[in-house]
Formats: structure tokens, C-alpha cells, sequence
């Protein structure tokens, strides 16, 4: 397909969907979807929609994977065929592999994962419906369904990509930004301490873009943070609510 | 023997013990089907979605339409193709890998149900681009995401949904290259109306409909049928070791003759979503 390269920002320096240079896309978190999993949550995010379901700590099969000092933790990142413009074909492709890996490797921080010797920890993540930046709303959604299920945590992570676009540094990528703009760079960290848990980027940025881009990641994570905080105690007021009327009816 | 294939000797001895009381563990009757709601159109980058939530089952159906070559013997005639993923995210005894036994047997059966009942008119001439050289080829792809049971009339309830908010996109055709371009402009998938799957499950020697998971677990013997909104059947299968008599059969075809028209209702009803609806809205 012929595309001319189009100017990706507005005349009033606004971008194609209207947004700031510095807005997040809305958002909304909801866990508890799924009656099956051990922890679930459900997120959009701009036009992207995903499920994350959490099975465990349970036993590990095959046993050959098993660690006798901690748990391991499994994660798969999927794209559903119709997520995307062209159907994508339903078996894993490379880039679903490589982000499942590097998925895994930042969930591994924030679990107590040596309370749970020989065992695992499951994370099936299916993006339902893909609009740019969703490795990044991935492991915010996975980081809620771990709290839903009930695993010890030292952390939460919080994503948030940031990249280039006609020459400036803008925050959440849309799906048209970051495949026609000039730099993307996804970022993850653990909000609270500030570490950085995935860090990836691809395009031309200079060193002071690149700075310039952890500024703005850190700041727009900090506002994430505290949806996710919200989605948390949204779920735990639910079940607080819950337990006093059932303590109503008893008396 | 494959877990979710395991149901231990206590829960089938209350089941069956309920069933010959004439009671179900949900207290439904044995020809009483669970709640049901569909939400269509949810997906954006879909032709055609919707979301089923079938009791504590959900599925999600997706349509993608792409533009490729017909099969040889049938070179005016779009092609339509039913794929099932039995998700991990969907129970904990459903493994991650390509489709299963299970998975693929549950597709076809969607699939028979509505390619043989040509609900879609795959010769209309709408899904015919250039005759024997492109046509629209229709990829139905389900995801199961909560395994509640009685995933066969959850999938099609879905696919059925999807088909019914799909939308082509016009083309324009340049005649002497025979170059075709995708317009913006979207025209509705032709559709004769639609069809609809019920399952019995029967249970010692007693047959219901609509088996939740503990009872889809504990059948020994399995039937789904198809039916049109016209009344026709479209396909049958029968699974599962356990055995059926004539007159059980005979019995399940007029029921779910029955039962078949709320769904075509549904179906209808959830066919008027012009707008993006939200996903995991369920009313109950």
C-alpha cells in the first residue's frame, strides 16, 4: 500500500485524535470479570480492550520447570485475530513471544515469588481489541489481576509508552503514532520506587529526547498509578459493602 | 485423561442424586435455559463482534473479512471460516497451544450450523468481487473467555451475533487492471436470517438442556441441533460416549424447535448496534 507520510499533528498543535501533546488517552480498569481465574481484570484503554486472567501459585506442570527455591511465573501475551486492521493468523508470532518474555521478566520483581517453591504463577494476557501501546496497558491490567487474586505483591506496575511525533516528544501513542511517527518508547515502572521494570524503543531520539521521554513517562505513570489505586479499593469498598449488609441482615 | 475431564465422585453422586429428584443443582428445570445477554459490536478493529454472556459462560466472537481467492469449484461464492479458542484465560484446566480435539470439534459444529443453513448467502453476488479470482472471505474467529459450560450454544449465539453486525466494505473496481480499492463506505453482510444451537446433556437416563459446567462435566452423552429461524435444521451432532433412544432425540429436535425462536429474538434485537458498545457490561 502507497501511503503518503501525513502530518500527524493538528494546525493548532493538537494531535489526530485531539488530544494534548501531553494527554493519556481515557482509561478504565475493572477487575473480578472472570468467575474462573483466581484474579482477573479487564482494561481499555483508548481503543485498546484487555483481558488478564491469573491462575495461582499452583502446581507446575511440567515438573522439569520447577525451581525448589521459589515459583516461576508464566506469562503469555496474545493478540486475538481480529484485534488488528489485517486478521492476524491465531498462532503466536514472534513479537507475541518476545513481549511475553520481557512481560514475565518485569512481573518477576514485584511477586514474593521464593513463598511459593516448585510452583507457578500463570498470567494469560489477550488483547481484545489493539490500538497502540499494549505491552504497556498489558502489565498495568496484569499488575490488578495479581492484586485480584490475592498474590503478595512488593509493587504494582504501571506503563506507559511516550515517543516522537512531527518532532516532539508526546505521552501514549495511539496506533497511527506509533507506526507512522519517528520514535516510540515504552516504559514500566514501579511506581512508588521509582524503578524501571521494562524499557524498550525503536525510531531516531536524540539523548535529550530520550530524557525528555522518561520525564513525561514518569509523570503520566504517576497519574495511571493512582487509577489503579482506585480500581483496587473500588473492588475492595465493593466487597466491604458487601460484608456489612450481610452483618445487617444477621442482626 | 485431561482435567477438566475429571469430576470427582462426590459431585457426580450429587448431581445424579439431584437429577433423579427431578432437581438441578441451579434450580432451574431440565428444559430451562440460563440467563443469556449479548452485547454486538464491541470490538473496533472487527467487521463484526459481539460478547455473549451464556449464565457464567462469556464468549467473544470477532469477524475480519479480507478480500482472497475462491476454492476452485466454487469460483462465484465468498468463503466463510469458523475458528475456536478454547482461551487458558478461560478455565484453569484449558492449556495455552493450537486448538485441541475439543476446540476443533466445537468449531465445525458452529461452522455446519451456519454454513449448511446459508444463512450467509455465500453465492450472493455482493460476496463475489472479480468471478473465480477474488471473493470475500469471512474469518468468524470465537474466544472463549469464562468456561461456565455449554460452550457449543455460547459460541454460536456469538458467531451468529458477530455475522449479524457485519459490515463489507463497498469496493472500487478498476475494469481493465482489474485493480480493486477498499472505499470507506460499508454496506451490511447479506444475511437470511439466522440460526440458532441448543444443547442436551443427558445424565443417568435423564436429559436436560443448557448443562452448566458441573453438569457439562458429568454428561455421558451429548446433542446439539441447529435450527433456522424458519424452523429447519441446519445440523445435528451428537457427542460424547453415552447414547440417546429415538424417541429422546425425537424429543430434544421439539424442544429446541421451541427454544430456538427466543434466540432468533435475540439475535434480532442485538442486530440494531450501529454505535461501539462496552465489553463486560452484563446486567446480571
Amino acid at each position: 500500500m502507497n501511503k503518503e507520510k501525513r502530518s500527524l499533528l493538528l494546525e493548532d498543535g493538537r494531535r489526530l485524535d485531539g488530544r494534548e501533546l501531553h494527554e493519556l488517552r481515557p482509561i478504565t480498569m475493572r477487575t473480578g470479570v472472570l468467575d474462573r481465574a483466581d484474579g482477573s481484570c479487564y482494561l481499555t484503554w483508548g481503543n485498546n480492550k484487555i483481558i488478564c486472567a491469573i491462575y495461582g501459585p499452583r502446581e507446575l506442570h511440567p515438573k522439569h520447570l520447577a525451581r525448589p527455591d521459589k515459583a516461576i511465573v508464566r506469562v503469555e501475551y496474545r493478540l486475538a485475530t481480529f484485534s488488528v486492521d489485517e486478521r492476524k493468523s491465531p498462532a503466536p508470532r514472534r513479537r507475541e513471544y518476545e513481549l511475553s518474555k520481557i512481560l514475565a521478566e518485569s512481573i518477576n520483581k514485584i511477586l514474593f515469588l521464593e513463598k511459593f517453591p516448585n510452583g507457578t504463577i500463570d498470567v494469560f494476557i489477550t488483547v481484545l481489541d489493539a490500538d497502540g501501546g499494549t505491552r504497556c496497558a498489558a502489565l498495568t491490567a496484569a499488575s490488578l489481576g495479581l492484586a485480584d487474586a490475592g498474590i503478595p505483591m512488593n509493587g504494582i506496575l504501571t506503563g506507559c509508552a511516550v515517543g516522537k511525533v512531527d518532532g516532539k516528544m508526546v505521552v501514549d501513542l495511539s496506533d497511527i503514532e506509533d507506526k507512522e511517527g519517528e520514535g516510540d518508547m515504552p516504559i514500566v515502572m514501579i511506581h512508588n520506587t521509582g524503578e524501571l521494570t521494562l524499557l524498550q524503543s525503536d525510531g531516531k531520539l536524540t539523548v535529550e529526547e530520550v530524557k525528555e521521554g522518561l520525564k513525561l513517562a514518569e509523570t503520566a505513570i504517576g497519574k495511571i498509578y493512582q487509577m489503579q489505586r482506585k480500581a483496587l479499593l473500588a473492588k475492595y469498598s465493593q466487597i466491604e459493602d458487601q460484608l456489612d449488609e450481610i452483618d445487617d441482615e444477621e442482626e | 485423561m485431561r482435567s477438566n475431564e475429571i469430576i470427582s465422585s462426590l459431585e457426580r453422586k450429587y448431581l445424579s442424586d439431584l437429577i433423579a429428584k427431578g432437581n438441578r443443582m441451579d434450580g432451574r428445570g431440565f428444559w430451562e435455559s440460563r440467563p443469556i445477554q449479548i452485547i454486538p459490536n464491541v470490538v473496533k478493529k472487527a467487521e463484526g463482534s459481539a460478547m455473549v454472556k451464556w449464565g457464567d459462560t462469556v464468549v467473544l466472537a470477532g469477524v475480519k473479512i479480507q478480500l482472497g481467492s475462491p476454492f476452485p469449484d466454487t469460483p462465484n461464492d465468498g468463503v466463510i471460516t469458523v475458528n475456536l479458542e478454547l482461551s487458558p484465560i478461560s478455565s484453569p484446566s484449558h492449556e495455552s497451544g493450537p486448538p485441541g480435539p475439543e476446540a476443533i470439534e466445537m468449531a465445525r459444529i458452529v461452522d455446519r450450523g451456519i454454513r449448511e443453513s446459508q444463512i450467509i448467502p455465500m453465492d450472493d453476488p455482493k460476496l463475489c468481487v472479480i468471478p473465480g479470482k477474488s471473493v470475500w472471505i469471512l474469518f468468524v474467529d470465537i474466544y472463549i473467555l469464562d468456561d461456565g459450560g455449554n460452550l457449543i450454544d455460547a459460541s454460536a449465539l456469538a458467531a451468529m451475533a458477530a455475522l449479524a453486525n457485519t459490515r463489507l466494505n463497498l469496493l472500487s473496481i478498476d475494469e481493465e487492471t482489474e485493480e480493486v480499492s477498499l472505499l470507506e463506505e460499508t454496506e451490511a453482510l447479506p444475511r437470511n436470517g439466522s440460526v440458532a444451537s441448543c444443547t442436551f446433556a443427558k445424565i443417568n437416563d435423564t436429559i436436560i438442556y443448557d448443562p452448566n459446567l458441573i453438569e457439562d462435566r458429568g454428561k455421558s452423552a451429548r446433542f446439539s441441533v441447529a435450527v433456522t429461524n424458519e424452523g429447519l435444521v441446519s445440523s445435528m451432532q451428537k457427542g460424547e460416549s453415552g447414547t440417546f433412544f429415538e424417541e429422546e432425540i425425537l424429543t430434544m429436535l421439539e424442544k429446541a424447535s421451541e427454544r430456538t425462536k427466543e434466540l432468533h429474538n435475540l439475535i434480532e434485537q442485538s442486530s440494531q448496534a450501529p454505535e461501539l458498545q462496552e465489553m463486560f457490561r452484563f446486567d446480571f
